[in-house]
């Protein structure tokens, strides 16, 4: 049986890669910056967790920025996604503006907090 | 303590002078008064104030034989003749102006005197107050001076208007509307009373003359006495409105008396012990500190060197200390209260007392010889042989010409303090330590106390201290001093001081180490020991160093006393203070440097990762708009949105948040408008190309 579900597996993969280059490429340009955001964000906790968190509100505001930049993000996908019946009357335009304006004032908190 | 309350200002001033038990050191005026009126008395640009302190100042002046300056004068005189000359008038001022220019003889014509003359009689005519008589007849009296002639218009009416505001007792009411009378109003009353009966131009009944006469008696008999035989007058109530005390009230009386005594043709029945009592009052007071004062005592004074009543004469010792080694003489001296001459009389020295035995006189009757050239009575104590100590003496005064015992007031026995000083023999001086059973003398060390000794002894606890010596007057009787201590003083200052008991002739001590040794603080170590003898009557008192001692004491219980806290320096506060250590929050422990750049390169990585990622998902610009406008205003949105996060860079580097928002806030007007336009042509360029 390890066999089948190995190779299960690798159906189940195969099928994800295929649905997921369906995607439109502004949805893929998305989800790339969300893991970039996310990776960054592992990283400073890997950095914390060596070197200790002596200016704590560095590492939460460098960490919760990656992390809102992230949410915002998703945020925007879900506005943007055609598929989506329920933002079906949004211009993405407008997904996009909000997407740009929060994060100014994400990041206008996050420079005030960072010390 | 009512009597110290009454008179303040006084006891103050007659404490200063009293020297021994109460009695006032009585010296006549001298030349110590002359430079205290020149130092009381000043003038500014030679004018006095007023002219009632211009006549205070010039008749002091006058009296002490003091040269006054010239620019007294030429201050005042413009200031009395304007008054003299002037129309309206008030009898005090006039009579102010008068006296001062009777003192300075400014230039006045005789029309001026007699203007001011008619003036001062009507003022008598329509007078009913005391002070208004006093004012006018004397200034007639200055005027009267200067020959002009001026007679009362009506003396018995004026005699018989100020006798009226008399009382029963003797004193004086100031107008008959006033319920209080009034010692002070007395002698206003009785120097008036006298400028009447002088400006008379026929006699006055004498009967009058012998009324006032017997109001002066009464007022006599409300005399009042200090402890020391001397005599003054006060107020009968001291909270009364015109209350001047006793110096003022005294020198009131002073002067109406004798004013008076001069224009009665007959003697005042007032016996002689009172001028003397009086008399010793002002001389009693010393020198008194502010003008009027001074005024009242000199010008008192003044009145009863020459009174027609008795003169009072003061005997006083120049000084009251004599020394047997100095082979001194008792001095005495006999003045009037002015310190002139007094009229031949001997003294003899009636009796004299130790001050330890009050009772038994030492002396009787010894008659002192008198030097004319010195004007000094004097008297050898050697041959009189009389020890050391302090002594009481009593004088009399003796007159040679029995005429003068009605003119002059010598007083009974005049009692007076004196020392009597010597070189005290100290001698047989003898200290040594002795075991707990009785020592004998071989332990005993001579000792010479005429020098410092640098002694040095040892004991323990169990040992006495013996110190013991005689005292020899110079007439070789034991001597008892005021103080004879032994001091001993640790390493540390603290001190002990014992006094030594007279016994047997001889003076001596034993310090019982084992009684003392908790009074001792049981403080081992070195100890300084000091010997004091001192007296007034001795005049080579010492304070003489020892040596020391080194006491062996055992070690003090747990209850036992401490030494007291030695006295800490006052001004040690003022120096600096300790040292304060802060504890400041260890610094954390930071990472080392190299760590901090290599995440920080790997932080980037994930940008470069994003970076690739893009490419390869084939990100192009094709919907950047081609036309100008659209073109300008996306780009514009880009560059925005890049100033705001360079903005934010700066915030962190180095802008505040208030700057940042200030900047922000235009920034942001600016981005959404251009944001809005460039969306908005985008999100119309899409919906034109999905409807075509």
């Amino acid at each position: 049986m390890a066999k089948s579900t190995s190779s299960d597996a690798q159906m189940l993969i195969r099928s994800l890669r295929t649905a997921y280059a369906a995607t439109p490429t502004n949805l893929k340009i998305i989800d790339l910056y969300v893991v970039y955001a996310i990776v960054t964000a592992v990283i400073q906790v890997v950095y914390m967790v060596i070197v200790g968190s002596f200016p704590f509100n560095s590492f939460l505001s460098g960490v919760l920025s990656c992390v809102g930049t992230a949410v915002l993000a998703v945020c925007l996908r879900i506005q943007v996604n055609k598929e989506n019946k329920e933002f079906k009357d949004l211009p993405p335009e407008r997904a996009y503006a909000d997407f740009v304006f929060c994060n100014l004032v994400l990041h206008l908190v996050i420079m005030n907090f960072l010390g | 303590m009512a009597r110290n309350l009454r008179h303040l200002g006084f006891l103050a001033l007659i404490c200063a002078s009293l020297s021994i038990s109460g009695a006032a050191v009585i010296r006549p005026i001298n030349d110590a008064h002359r430079s205290a009126a020149l130092e009381i008395f000043v003038p500014t640009d030679g004018s006095f104030g007023s002219l009632e302190e211009a006549y205070e100042a010039l008749r002091t002046f006058q009296i002490l034989g003091v040269e006054k300056s010239p620019e007294i004068s030429h201050a005042t005189c413009p200031v009395v003749v304007e008054k003299l000359g002037s129309s309206s008038f008030i009898p005090k001022d006039l009579f102010h102006a008068l006296r001062v220019n009777s003192i300075l003889g400014c230039q006045i014509d005789s029309r001026t005197f007699e203007d001011v003359a008619s003036k001062l009689q009507a003022v008598i005519k329509d007078a009913n107050s005391l002070l208004d008589f006093h004012y006018a007849v004397g200034g007639l009296l200055h005027i009267k001076d200067y020959g002009i002639n001026v007679a009362l218009l009506d003396t018995d009416g004026t005699f018989h208007s100020i006798k009226a505001l008399s009382q029963s007792d003797g004193r004086w009411r100031y107008d008959s509307n006033s319920a209080e009378s009034s010692t002070y109003a007395a002698g206003i009353a009785l120097e008036t009373l006298a400028g009447v009966v002088s400006l008379a131009d026929k006699e006055v009944d004498q009967s009058k003359i012998g009324i006032v006469e017997h109001d002066i008696v009464k007022l006599f008999d409300s005399i009042k006495s200090y402890d020391d035989d001397t005599l003054y007058f006060d107020e009968k109530h001291i909270d009364a409105s015109e209350y001047k005390g006793p110096l003022t009230t005294s020198a009131s009386v002073v002067r109406g008396v004798t004013a008076f005594a001069e224009v009665a043709s007959g003697r005042l029945n007032i016996p002689s012990d009172k001028m003397l009592g009086l008399a010793k009052f002002f001389l009693s007071i010393g020198i008194p500190g502010s003008t009027k004062d001074l005024f009242n005592q000199i010008e008192s004074l003044s009145c009863l060197e020459n009174n027609r009543v008795s003169i009072p004469l003061i005997l006083s010792l120049p000084s009251m200390v004599f020394s047997l080694t100095t082979r001194d003489q008792l001095k005495v001296e006999v003045t009037t209260v002015l310190g002139s001459a007094a009229p031949p009389l001997t003294v003899s020295l009636v009796q004299a007392f130790r001050s330890d035995s009050k009772d038994t006189p030492v002396m009787e009757n010894q008659e002192l010889q008198f030097d004319s050239e010195n004007t000094i009575h004097y008297l050898d104590i050697i041959p009189l042989k009389l020890d050391v100590g302090k002594y009481k003496l009593m004088f009399e005064i003796s007159l040679h010409d029995p005429e003068n015992i009605n003119t002059y007031a010598t007083g009974g026995h005049t009692s007076v303090m004196a020392f009597i000083t010597g070189s005290i023999k100290i001698d047989k001086a003898e200290i040594g330590i002795f075991d707990s059973d009785p020592g004998n003398s071989e332990t005993l060390q001579k000792l010479d106390l005429s020098r410092d000794s640098t002694l040095s002894l040892a004991a323990n606890h169990l040992q006495k201290l013996h110190l013991s010596f005689h005292l020899t007057t110079p007439l070789g009787h034991h001597f008892k001093p005021h103080q004879v201590f032994l001091k001993l003083r640790h390493e540390t200052n603290v001190e002990h001081i014992f006094v030594m008991e007279s016994s047997a002739r001889q003076f001596k001590i034993v310090l019982d180490f084992l009684g003392l040794v908790e009074k001792i603080y049981y403080l081992s170590g070195k100890y300084e020991i000091e010997l004091t003898v001192g007296d007034a009557a001795m005049e080579n008192s010492f304070l003489q160093a020892l040596g020391h001692i080194e006491l062996d004491l055992p070690e003090p219980p747990e209850k036992a006393a401490r030494p007291p806290p030695l006295p800490v320096d006052p001004y040690s506060r003022f120096g600096p203070k300790q040292e304060i250590a802060h504890i400041f929050r260890s610094a954390e422990r930071r990472p080392p440097k190299e760590l901090s750049l290599a995440f920080l390169a790997l932080t980037f990585l994930p940008f470069v990762g994003f970076l690739i990622g893009l490419m390869r998902l084939g990100v192009n610009l094709k919907s950047f708009p081609s036309s100008a406008v659209p073109a300008a205003f996306s780009t514009l949105f880009h560059a925005g949105i890049a100033a705001a996060l360079l903005l934010y860079v700066l915030f962190w580097l180095k802008l505040d948040l208030f700057t940042t928002l200030k900047v922000l806030g235009f920034l942001g007007v600016f981005l959404v408008f251009v944001g809005h336009r460039t969306l908005s042509h985008h999100a119309s360029a899409t919906a034109k190309l999905k409807s075509s």
